[in-house]
């Protein structure tokens, strides 16, 4: 089952999900939507994150790995600036998106959160119907101009979240009525709505059973041609699954970063290796 | 410590940790009975307590709602009625003229002696009696001369002609005839004559008296010369405009503050104190915030004495820390998952709390709300001192006139020296009251289930 790793291969069929064997390294040169350099992030006098420095690619999964606690989420936070929500919470260093630092004091937050989505670990519709809970992102950001495309814009969100044939005779029944799963693909299609460049995921399947994530990971491979994804993940078949790079976060350090392939295969740091094969974590 | 119970396989020892943990059971069982016993009991003892008093207040005041009233045939006597003919508008006439005229001709109305034809008509209904005019007066409700003065006034053809009126009995007549006197008391303990009292049984015997439902309750305002037709509406009417007042200043700015506080303020001293301070206006003695009122509102802003807008605006004072309170509590509650998914979207903050964090807390905030304005509708204290006490014989027009309020109206009924007529319409004012409340908890019962299915 493991392929060769000489040939780049940008096409997502070769990924299919029935693989469970580490993937080709994908090294086709892709430009770099967002940058971190030297990010620390404290909470309170107690420090979460020491100077996290990573390149993440366009148009591929980035995934982050590492024990509970070691600080995946707070960096995946950074990203779009919901750590701006949580009280006493500080970072310092510098992140950027397309060359703008997030940051800036010139730069709009709700901007940034419209160009950086963000699906969480828990479904959390809201508790309005399928079509609202769709159809409020693009309305708030006004990116619709009539009734006709604001449907045109659910109904492809929803495509694209592949939940369509299964919500599309119940548009206006609450979103919170659906199952775990289809929960799941609402909050993708909600998020992916307002057309952001980057959509940060943290653990999205962790509340799912095997079969509702298979159906994301499938989704998150296809959403992969036109978005940035960046997913937190407990699950190392996933992250292999899914990503195409692999960070692994240990007690608030970024310990590697690379190709997914090459960080399961031949991880460059001991602690990588003791992770990944289950030695702790 | 050799005792200690490690997890062991089940092979050895496990006859002895189940023998332990059965020792234990039926202690176990039997607090758990004797808790479930302890909760029904003091359940039991509050639905007595409620039911008890529920009993009393429908028993003292439902008789109340049915009044004796006459009903006998009055002759409208052209030589008692000596007035001049009801004025046309002359040609050539001016509005103001014919207006004047007018007025006279209401006053030669006005001067008959009406008292005459009432008690032509009542001896009419009982012929025979020995009562002399007063005492038969005395059993027919002071303002029925008026009544019959209006129906000629509506109507001069009545002249000469005879009508089948009703009339109420006066209270006291009202409480011979149920009983709420003791009938062997020595003449000189009676509210009533022994003529007059003999009159009310036979009219009662022979038809002419009934208890009938005593819709003027609900129609009348507060009299004190014709106590027998005394009624709530002018009290009704003031607890109507405070409640609208009440509404419309502590909802809005309740929810408001809660908001702010909740969601937007920066959490340091200021804010800190702020909240305590709320937290402790809820526990002020409702009658400060009346002093205050009277202080504030009537002193300073030389609002009117008695008006329902005072009333209002100090109950709002009032209910004020209820409603942020209860928002705040609503607010908290609401899970951090619907804010992050909001502002996860790109909802700014505003648009968050309005759009998805205060719809969820409706319910709560409607319920908050409601128990708010039902505490400020019972509530006596404050409204005495900014004069709402006072007798009022009309029904508010505006919030500006002058008015009581149910509470009220209750505790002067409650003072009134003619005890054993106004103990139970006390209790009529009581029920009154209550219904109100109850239709005020039905409506956000109602309402609250509407916006929880709406979700
Ligand atoms: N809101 C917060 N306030 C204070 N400390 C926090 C907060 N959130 C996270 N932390 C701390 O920051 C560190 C990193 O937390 P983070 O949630 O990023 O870990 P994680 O890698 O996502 O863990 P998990 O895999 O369990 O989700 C932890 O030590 C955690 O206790
Ligand atoms: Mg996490």
């Amino acid at each position: 089952m493991h392929m060769p790793s000489e040939k780049i291969v940008p096409s997502s069929d070769l990924y299919a999900i029935s693989s469970s064997t580490v993937r080709t390294p994908d090294e086709s040169p892709r430009p770099v939507r967002v940058t971190a350099r030297d990010v620390s992030v404290f909470y309170g006098a107690k420090q979460a994150l020491f100077d996290v420095s990573i390149d993440i690619p366009e148009k591929a999964v980035t995934a982050f790995i590492g024990p509970s606690g070691c600080g995946k989420s707070t960096f995946l936070r950074c990203l779009n600036r919901m750590n701006d929500t949580i009280e006493d919470c500080r970072v310092n260093g510098r992140i950027e998106l397309d060359g703008q630092n997030i940051y800036d004091a010139a730069l709009d937050v709700v901007e940034l959160r419209a160009r950086v989505g963000m699906v969480f670990q828990k479904p959390n519709p809201f508790p309005k119907s399928i079509y609202e809970n769709v159809a409020y992102g693009p309305r708030i950001h006004g990116l619709a101009k009539n009734k006709a495309e604001l449907d045109a814009i659910v109904e492809a969100s929803l495509h694209k979240a592949s939940l369509w044939s299964e919500v599309k005779d119940r548009l206006n029944e609450p979103g919170t009525g659906l199952s775990g799963g289809q929960q799941q693909r609402l909050c993708i299609a909600r998020a992916i709505a307002v057309s952001p460049e980057v959509i940060l995921m943290d653990e999205p399947c962790s509340a799912l059973d095997p079969i509702a994530t298979a159906k994301i990971e499938e989704l998150i491979d296809e959403l992969k041609q036109n978005f940035t994804i960046v997913i937190v993940t407990h699950s190392m078949q996933q992250a292999a699954r899914v990503s195409q790079r692999t960070a692994f976060f240990h007690l608030g350090n970024l310990v590697e970063e690379g190709p997914t392939d090459m960080i399961f295969t031949s991880p460059g740091e001991k602690r990588t290796q003791d992770y990944i094969t289950g030695r702790f974590g | 410590m050799a005792e200690t119970l490690v997890p062991q396989p089940a092979s050895d020892g496990s006859a002895e940790r189940l023998a332990r943990i059965r020792a234990g059971l039926s202690a176990r069982h039997s607090r758990e009975r004797r808790f479930r016993f302890y909760g029904i009991a003091a359940i039991a003892a509050a639905l007595g307590f409620v039911a008890i008093l529920f009993t009393m207040i429908l028993y003292k005041g439902l008789p109340a709602f049915t009044q004796a009233t006459l009903e006998v045939e009055v002759f409208f006597d052209p030589e008692v009625i000596s007035v001049d003919p009801m004025p046309v508008q002359q040609q050539g006439q001016s509005q103001a003229e014919f207006r004047r005229a007018m007025t006279d001709w209401q006053r030669q109305a006005t001067m008959v002696n009406w008292n005459r034809i009432v008690e032509a008509a009542v001896r009419n209904a009982a012929p025979g009696t020995e009562a002399d005019s007063r005492q038969l007066l005395s059993i027919v409700e002071t303002n029925a001369r008026f009544e019959l003065r209006d129906r000629f006034v509506a109507d001069p053809g009545i002249l000469g002609s005879t009508a089948r009126v009703k009339m109420l009995a006066s209270a006291n007549a009202d409480n011979w005839l149920k009983g709420n006197i003791n009938r062997d008391l020595p003449d000189a303990q009676q509210q009533l004559a022994a003529p007059a009292r003999e009159l009310a049984d036979r009219l009662y015997e022979n038809g002419h008296i009934r208890f009938a439902f005593a819709s003027h309750i609900f129609t009348n305002v507060d009299s004190r010369s014709a106590p027998a037709s005394a009624g709530l509406a002018g009290a009704f009417v003031g607890s109507l405009y405070m409640m609208l007042v009440v509404i419309v200043l502590a909802v809005p700015i309740g929810v408001m503050s809660a908001v702010y506080l909740e969601e937007f303020a920066p959490k340091n001293r200021l804010t800190d104190l702020i909240e305590v301070n709320i937290n402790n206006l809820a526990a002020v003695p409702s009658i400060v915030f009346g002093l205050l009122g009277a202080a504030v509102f009537i002193n300073y802003f030389r609002l009117p004495l008695s008006a329902p807008l005072v009333g209002g605006l100090v109950l709002t004072l009032m209910t004020l820390p209820t409603v942020i309170i209860a928002t705040r509590s609503a607010l908290r509650a609401v899970p951090p998952s619907l804010r992050q998914a909001a502002l996860g979207l790109g909802a700014s903050k505003t648009q968050t709390v309005f759009h998805h964090v205060l719809p969820v807390t409706y319910p709560g905030i409607l319920t908050a709300t409601i128990i708010g304005v039902a505490q400020a509708l019972g509530e006596t204290a404050p409204l005495l001192l900014i004069g709402m006490n006072a007798f009022v014989a009309q029904i508010p027009g505006t919030p500006l006139d002058q008015s009581s309020a149910l509470p009220v109206q209750i505790y002067l009924w409650q003072g009134n020296e003619n005890r054993n007529f106004f103990e139970a319409r006390t209790s009529a004012a009581i029920i009154v009251l209550l219904g109100l409340m109850l239709t005020l908890n039905a409506i956000a019962i109602f309402l609250r289930s509407r916006l929880e299915r709406r979700k």
